[in-house]
């Protein structure tokens, strides 16, 4: 979230589309009710299902899973055609001005740069027209026609609303009512946010459906304003903070990078990564690439980085290519992987094409599973009848199943999606024998480095400097590890208050930069718990600890105009009065500047200070966002330009492509999604939660159950290409068909609730059905719209 | 009798027990089934581990957490002081005792091994000392140090990891340092997907 969930009552209309937040966040949406009861508040749901969101919504429209980008485009559109563009705005804080290149261009569903032999594009034309300083170009009057804005109007003027709702099956009264209350929120003193969640990041093009919101919001005026923002609402409870640690391949804590084999030594590193600016006086803060990654390298090798080794850069592994979990159980199930940890992930039931994953676990020598509950995954290698036939004898992996503690028994910090660092107590010993997670891994390092020291082997410097020099080596606390991600000086031993004091010689150990003053020599910042919230508008500055600096609300400086003046004085969070910033929150920007200059610096880590309508290089399918079906596509064309029907930059292996089901076999579309008293398949194996939701299911229309004979409560069988499952049916109103492309089109709803191990009844893993591909960036898999059947089956 | 006289009559009858002895009767009459119930419990500030609105809790648990001590967490409430949550908590918090308390909870370490049907419980040192052994083999026997330009790359990339996002920032920050230190650069978690 740039914002955080009390802020949502702020808003003036709250959009909640991509998520339910009200049956899967449902304590965050109190504060949408909120907004509703005492901020005279709108909600706008737009879902494929009448959900529980819907179901107190003042507006709702129906569309198509994976059809949201074609809903945007046309509300862009629909913005500039009747004027409902904040201007002033735009012009400030986005880089609508700018000129991009001459040969830039975009045809027929395809960007300059493609190449369809390797499915991907040369991205080069896509970017600003640069001076012979380097600095971008500009004409601030909007009127070159290589400007942003210009391209912008062209690349969404294709999209008018009856092309709109063909693609989406909206009902063209229903589209136009939303896009009308949405526009109207780009007046100085209304504000819109948005909610969204996995409905939006798990489809081939995922990241530009957030994209395309967030361009919305930009053009509206709605970002670093109260009660606006782009708002995801994440999912476990810390994946905002394990994503801040950097747990991902291509990843390092703070958002730095893992070197790749192009950074061949620490200064090509950093001319990867501390970008030049590209405007005059730009405070572009990512320059100070250097200072957080040689402090995360003080943390990593502790006394051994020295300057002379270039602080033990050679001995972090670098990648050749994104080695994400779809791609690496391609290779495990190619034989190509021999061990494998796996920790509080059950990615047996997670991971698509549940066929695919038993096959790659079985070609492994050794499985190491972490957790605190008896998950699939560790017995993938028992048969299950009807759940998971394997044949035991020839599965030949080594399991470990290792027992963790669980949140109870612990303390230390998860982050919220407001990104609001809670620290938390123990209250509880962990059951028998089960030991924390850090407890485990030095319980194996501890013995690798005795191996290592022993007998040698690959690289023994880097396992012997790792650094673990925790006052109980064998179980470090949560308290020594949180006061080295805040960071240290290392000669005193003094806790950093800002990131501002890191450095890049050495002198100080920082293990995640935005985390900085979270811990400092005033102790434990994010153990506050002080609830006031003296200007009443929902900022707790002394509650926990915001990264980064406490600040609550991000890109704050767009809250006021070019001037300092706020654009709407109710929503007062950044003012220039006589001469200096004043405020409620921490400043998201240079306050030593004045109005003028630090408005060129409103969205400060770009190079180029301003807000991307246009994305330049940083996307796979293209800087501006266009309408893909999905890869399952349930009317097997595109309407904008059928020679290129799906995400042309997609990531898909052989075996992959060929599980690829087609809308003749595999009429309807599937989509997954949650119940409120269960969590994926966590919950399960919790008596209370079983209990409230004993049993698997789906959803389907009433016409479609006509069509086939299936009563509510008949059990049915589902299939997709990949494989089917056998569940019970629910007839619901809550899903209607739509009409798309001239086609009359259902969903089939999943809900993911759905395992064998826990207490609830025995049934079939819904990820048997899903595909195995994502999106093109992230590689999030496509679980939101893929095709399936359904027909009547036998109990189970 | 009306309620006021009732809990009179009941905060009489106890007066000379332990709780008075102490101190700790409460002064308000009417309050003393909560104070009841809750009085020799440890209370506990931590925040749910399901979804990421971060809800407070109240945990409340019997002895004091030492060691030796079995665990006790037998009540979980909403912590009303919590700014966003205000004391509240979904159905899914609202069973956060019964994944604490699960009988699908594991206990002791395990092992399988290849072919076998079922599992045979072992010791941590048995564990980690075999688990460091097929590490240590295959990192040994895979590590790619240079790639085919002659640069340093150092990449072991028979072993990959997949890592939590329920589990706490600090021990997210061991856990990276674990997998990169050894060079592992298939590492994800639930953010991919
Ligand atoms: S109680 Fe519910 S809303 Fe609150 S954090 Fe837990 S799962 Fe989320």
């Amino acid at each position: 979230m740039t914002n955080h969930w009390i802020d949502i009552k702020n808003a003036d209309v709250v959009v909640v589309m991509g998520g339910n937040a009200a049956e899967n966040h449902p304590v965050g949406f109190s504060w949408v009710t909120e907004a509703m009861q005492h901020n005279n508040a709108k909600l706008v749901v737009v879902d494929p299902r009448f959900n529980r969101s819907a179901a107190v919504a003042d507006y709702y429209a129906n569309l198509r899973s994976g059809s949201d980008i074609a809903f945007f485009l046309g509300l862009i559109r629909y913005l500039i055609d009747t004027n409902q563009v904040n201007y002033d705005y735009v012009k400030t804080f986005t880089n609508a001005s700018f000129i991009v290149r001459e040969d830039y261009g975009y045809e027929d569903g395809l960007f300059t740069g493609y190449d369809p032999k390797t499915g991907s594009y040369d991205k080069e034309s896509w970017f600003y027209e640069l001076d012979d300083q380097g600095y971008a170009m500009v004409d601030e009057s909007l009127e070159h026609p290589r400007c942003v804005w210009n391209l912008l109007k062209q690349h969404v003027d294709r999209y008018t609303i009856d092309k709109v709702v063909n693609i989406t099956g909206t009902p063209k009264a229903q589209y136009e009512q939303v896009c009308q209350v949405i526009g109207a929120t780009h007046a100085n003193n209304k504000v819109a946010t948005f909610l969204y969640a996995l409905g939006w990041t798990q489809h081939t093009k995922g990241a530009q459906n957030i994209r395309s919101m967030a361009m919305v919001q930009l053009i509206l005026g709605n970002m670093g304003m109260l009660g606006g923002g782009v708002n995801a609402l994440r999912g476990h409870s810390n994946i905002q903070g394990i994503t801040d640690m950097g747990l991902l391949c291509q990843n390092l804590p703070g958002y730095l990078k893992l070197p790749s084999d192009k950074d061949v030594d620490l200064q090509a590193h950093f001319e990867h990564h501390a970008p030049k600016p590209l405007r005059p006086g730009q405070t572009n803060y990512w320059q100070n690439y250097p200072k957080f990654f040689v402090s995360l390298m003080k943390s990593f090798w502790g006394e051994a980085a020295t300057p002379e080794n270039n602080f033990g850069y050679e001995w972090m592994p670098k990648w050749d290519m994104q080695y994400d979990v779809l791609r690496y159980f391609e290779m495990m199930k190619q034989g190509k992987v021999n061990g494998y940890i796996v920790q509080g992930f059950n990615v047996l039931s997670s991971l698509p094409n549940k066929a695919k994953i038993n096959e790659a676990l079985a070609k492994l020598k050794f499985l190491v599973v972490v957790d605190p509950l008896a998950v699939e995954t560790a017995t993938f290698w028992r048969n299950k009848k009807l759940f998971n036939e394997v044949d035991t004898a020839n599965i030949m992996t080594e399991v470990f199943r290792l027992p963790t503690g669980c949140f109870a028994e612990e303390e230390g910090t998860i982050v919220n999606s407001g990104r609001w660092m809670q620290w938390h107590w123990k209250g509880a010993n962990s059951p028998k024998e089960a030991k924390a997670d850090g407890e485990i891994w030095a319980g194996i390092l501890a013995e690798l480095k005795r191996l290592y020291a022993e007998e040698g082997g690959a690289l023994p410097e880097a396992v012997a400097a790792l650094d673990w020099q925790y006052v109980n080596p064998a179980n470090p606390t949560a308290e020594e590890v949180a006061k080295q991600l805040n960071g240290q000086d290392v000669a005193t031993g003094r806790q950093l208050s800002s990131f501002g004091e890191l450095k890049a010689d050495g002198s100080t150990a920082c293990g995640c930069w935005i985390y900085t003053g979270s811990w400092t020599e005033q102790g434990n910042m994010m153990a506050r718990r002080d609830n006031a919230d003296p200007s009443g508008k929902g900022i707790t500055p002394g509650w926990s600890f915001a990264w980064p600096a406490n600040r609550r609300i991000l890109y704050n400086r767009a809250s006021a105009d070019v001037n300092g003046n706020p654009w709407d004085k109710d929503r007062t969070l950044m003012e220039w009065t006589d001469g200096k910033w004043t405020g409620i929150d921490v400043p998201d920007f240079n306050s030593k500047l004045d109005p003028q200059a630090s408005a060129k610096t409103g969205f400060l880590m770009q190079p180029e200070g301003h807000a991307r309508l246009f994305a330049n290089r940083l996307m796979a399918e293209g800087p501006f966002p266009e309408h893909y079906e999905p890869m399952e596509s349930p009317i097997g064309t595109n309407p904008m330009h059928p020679e290129v029907i799906t995400n042309p930059a997609v990531r898909i292996f052989a075996d992959d492509k060929a599980q690829l089901g087609d809308f003749e076999d595999f009429p309807y579309v599937g989509t997954s999604y949650h119940l409120t008293e269960h969590f994926n398949n966590w919950t399960t194996h919790s008596r209370l939660n079983a209990i409230a939701q004993p049993q698997h299911f789906i959803e389907m229309d009433e016409v479609l159950a006509k069509q086939k004979g299936i009563a509510n409560g008949d059990w049915v069988k589902v299939s997709s290409k990949r494989n089917y499952i056998v569940t019970k049916a629910l007839v619901t109103k809550r899903l209607q068909p739509y009409v798309v492309n001239g086609k009359t089109l259902h969903t089939i709803g999943i809900p993911l609730h759905a395992n064998y191990e826990g207490l609830t009844r025995e049934a079939y893993e819904i990820n048997s059905l899903t595909p195995y591909v994502g999106d093109a960036n992230t590689q999030t898999p496509e679980y939101k719209a893929f095709l399936v059947n359904i027909e009547k089956a036998e109990a189970i | 009798m009306n309620r006021r006289q009732f809990f009179k009559l009941c905060a009489g009858g106890v007066a000379t027990s332990a709780i008075a002895g102490l101190g700790l009767m409460p002064t308000l009459a009417f309050a003393a089934p909560r104070e009841f119930k809750l009085i020799r419990a440890k209370e506990t500030r931590n925040n749910c581990c399901y979804c990421s609105v971060g809800c407070g809790l109240l945990m409340y648990s019997r002895g004091d957490v030492s060691k030796n001590v079995e665990p006790s967490l037998f009540h979980i409430e909403g912590d009303a002081d919590h700014p966003v949550s205000r004391g509240a908590l979904c159905p899914k918090g609202a069973g956060l005792l019964d994944f604490v308390n699960s009988p699908n909870r594991l206990q002791y370490p395990e092992y399988r091994a290849p072919g076998a049907a079922t599992w045979q419980r072992i010791s941590w040192q048995e564990a980690f000392t075999r688990i460091a052994r097929l590490m240590k083999d295959d990192r040994d026997q895979n590590m790619i140090k240079t790639n085919a330009a002659g640069t340093p790359v150092n990449r072991w990339m028979t072993t990959g990891m997949l890592t939590a996002s329920a589990q706490s920032n600090e021990a997210g920050f061991l856990t990276q340092k674990f997998a990169r230190g050894l060079g592992l650069v298939a590492v994800d978690t639930q953010a991919r997907i």
